[in-house]
């Protein structure tokens, strides 16, 4: 048990857990640094050398825009689906939601579902027609008809805000995590994912981006599915007796195996929901990969494999937190408990919160009961190398909407050479490395738990309904686009500040303006309004071409006539 | 509009594909959104229902319910793709031959 004396300094800082909590990484609270935690160091080490090598051949293949937006457009349907998943499982589903499901059971369950029904949506309705009309960005195809500048800004700022908000929980997540679980400095640890994200998205690319994922993913499914094994294993492959056995050791009882306090008012579950379902079809790094495909084909069956993999995923992460309950709220053989800061009293039940580091710590743990120190090493390295393989694909889009779309489309009016472009992308992608290492920096002793839960309402608000008007409705114009997306950003951005998680939450006040944690219920209609309104009122000439050009669109998104190929090597 | 582009248009193909993939990924979208707001508006309402044990034993509703939805999404996925990759592909492969 040598790594949990590594650990046994940690405090429990697990605190009151909020909704947003689901979408956060391990960010809450203050945690201590540890002792140096060498096996999960080389095996991270491993992991570097290993990417950093896929970097230099991707470097090598990596020549033209579309190589290093769209790896050239030859990565499979299968890999693809890999690489999405990796995009998707972010230490938030894995930390989080085992965390969530060691506190309170069930409810994990409800964030693990919302997670992943979006989804089937993004294949039934955008993926093929995404495919067909874009080239590199999501703003290609909302700016297929219309005015370059006034949509592509538009679409530039929503892509911005979403990697900005999830980038910084990202940062201040790997920092607090890599201090708990390696012993590292938090700026080492922040500086760290900084400099190798910039290493991996400026010399390779979407190929070395993709590959990342595809390894990180790997790694990720394999681990957990051992770990689920080897807590299935306990209870010879009874679900029944696993539950029935944490049921009798969890503070909560049999309250754990129904909802609890989590989703407490129907517009605050339907507003969650929708946040969720939507604003995963309005993630500009995930609607990037798929232009890294040959064709809607492809396009469609990565989402396929994609939603297999988290959808298993789920299902694992749900086991391991009922199997944190019984490693850590069990006493073991010894009748010691390893993972608490202190026993109970006799004859009374273990303290939930009294868990080592916090309650995202329960999935850690568990690794370390089922697998040892070098397992507990190998799952605190996925758990490095998934922000990283986030990070990386997150700044790979931010990067692409700057040079894309604002240099090339808006500010060189589309006559920068693909040479320009690549360029002010590689100094984008350094100047995204270097901002978020100091915004980790400067967040360092916020909570911004709630950051993630911003960049879905965004994408899911001002992203997602542009994305699909455009591509569904002939009639839409760019006066309607650019006021309902710019609404869709404002709303959601001032009410989740003027509601619970920020305003009292973060910022203090007694209590909040807005009652609502998420704004998705009002602020997705509102922006679907918006572009409905400002679209069907402007009769200018400008909106009776683009409502005239909606045909060969249509025609394009539904054939693929005309669409990007995969490129010759 | 290009030539090709009005042959598509001309070809009563074209409005079948249209007609038969927009009514298939309408029709899986809504289950979707039923099971899952479905599931959701149980959690909000019926978190009595959800907690019952199935039988004597702890397991209850709420688990082989959330686990549906989960494997649900990857069932409907899969059924799209494989109509869409054989019979729309294939008539989307004829109605591209046809404008040419």
């Amino acid at each position: 048990m040598r790594a949990i004396n590594r650990i046994a300094a940690a405090t429990a800082a697990a605190g009151a857990l909020l909704p947003v909590t689901a979408f956060a990484d391990a960010i809450g609270g203050a945690v201590q640094k540890q002792a140096t935690n060498w096996e999960a160091i080389i095996m991270f080490l491993i992991f570097v050398v290993a990417t950093l090598g896929i970097t230099y051949w991707a470097a090598r293949r990596t020549k033209s825009a579309k190589d290093f937006y769209a790896a050239g457009g030859g990565i499979t349907g299968f890999q693809n689906g890999l690489a999405i998943a990796g995009d998707y499982m972010s230490a938030a589903s894995f930390l989080g939601i085992a965390g969530l499901v060691y506190a309170s059971g069930f409810d994990g369950l409800i964030y693990s579902v919302g997670w992943l029904v979006g989804w089937p949506i993004i294949l039934f309705l955008v993926a093929e027609r995404l495919r067909n009309l874009g080239k590199y960005t999501f703003a290609d195809v909302a700016s297929y008809r219309f005015q370059q500048m006034p949509i592509r800004t538009m679409a530039a700022c929503g892509s911005l805000a979403t990697v900005t908000f999830y980038l910084i929980a990202q940062m201040v997540g790997a920092g607090k995590l890599i201090q708990l679980l390696f012993g590292l400095d938090y700026i080492v640890a922040v500086i760290l994912v900084g400099v190798l994200m910039i290493g991996y998205v400026t010399f390779g690319g979407m190929l070395a981006t993709t590959w990342v994922q595809i390894i990180k993913a790997v790694m990720l499914l394999s681990g957990a599915s051992f770990m689920a094994f080897m807590i299935l294993a306990q209870f010879n492959f009874s679900p029944e007796a696993m539950f029935k056995a944490a049921v009798d050791v969890h503070p909560k009882g049999l309250a754990i195996m129904s909802p609890g306090a989590l989703v407490t008012d129907p517009i605050s579950a339907i507003s969650l929901g929708m946040a969720l379902m939507f604003g995963t079809a309005g993630l500009p790094h995930i609607l990037m990969r798929f232009f890294t495909v040959s064709d809607a084909k492809e396009a469609r069956k990565s989402v396929f494999y994609a939603t297999g993999f988290i959808g298993y995923f789920y299902i694992l992460t749900f086991i391991i937190g009922f199997g944190a309950i019984l490693m850590i709220l069990r006493p073991d053989a010894t009748g010691a408990y390893p993972f608490l800061t202190a026993a109970p009293a006799a004859g009374a039940k273990a303290v939930v919160t009294s868990i080592i580091g916090g309650t995202n710590m329960a999935a850690i743990h568990t690794a370390n009961a089922v697998g040892g120190s070098l397992f507990y090493g190998f799952i605190s390295a996925v758990a490095f190398a998934t922000i990283l393989a986030v990070v990386a694909g997150l700044t790979l889009a931010g990067a692409s909407a700057v040079s894309h779309d604002l240099y090339a489309s808006v500010f060189a009016k589309g006559r920068a050479t693909e040479a320009d472009e690549i360029r002010v992308s590689k100094i984008t992608t350094v100047v995204i490395g270097i901002v978020s290492i100091f915004l980790g920096v400067a967040f360092e002793n916020q909570n911004v738990a709630f950051m993630v839960g911003l960049a879905f309402v965004i994408a899911a608000s001002a992203n997602f309904p542009i994305l699909l008007m455009s591509m569904f409705w002939g009639k839409m114009t760019t006066r309607g686009a650019v006021i309902g997306g710019a609404l869709g950003l404002v709303s959601a951005v001032t009410l989740l500040i003027l509601g619970p998680t920020v305003w009292k939450a973060v910022l203090g006040h007694p209590e909040a303006i807005f009652p609502y944690d998420n704004p998705g219920f009002f602020t997705i209609p509102l922006s679907f309004i918006a572009i409905w309104f400002f679209s069907i009122t402007d009769n200018s000439e400008t909106a009776k071409n683009e409502r005239r050009a909606f045909e060969a669109q249509y025609i394009r998104s539904q054939t693929g006539l005309g669409a990007e190929g995969a490129s010759a090597h | 509009m290009s030539q090709n582009a009005q042959r598509i248009v001309n070809n009563p193909k074209f409005q079948e594909l249209i007609a038969k993939r927009s009514a298939f990924a309408w029709t899986l979208s809504i289950a979707m959104l039923v099971i899952y707001f479905g599931f959701v508006l149980l959690v909000a309402f019926g978190k009595g229902f959800l907690g019952t044990p199935i039988g004597s034993g702890v397991t209850t509703w709420g688990i082989p319910i959330g686990v549906f939805t989960i494997v649900s999404a990857f069932i409907l996925t899969g059924i799209y793709v494989r109509r869409a990759n054989g019979e729309f592909d294939e008539l989307n492969r004829q109605i591209l031959e046809e404008s040419k």
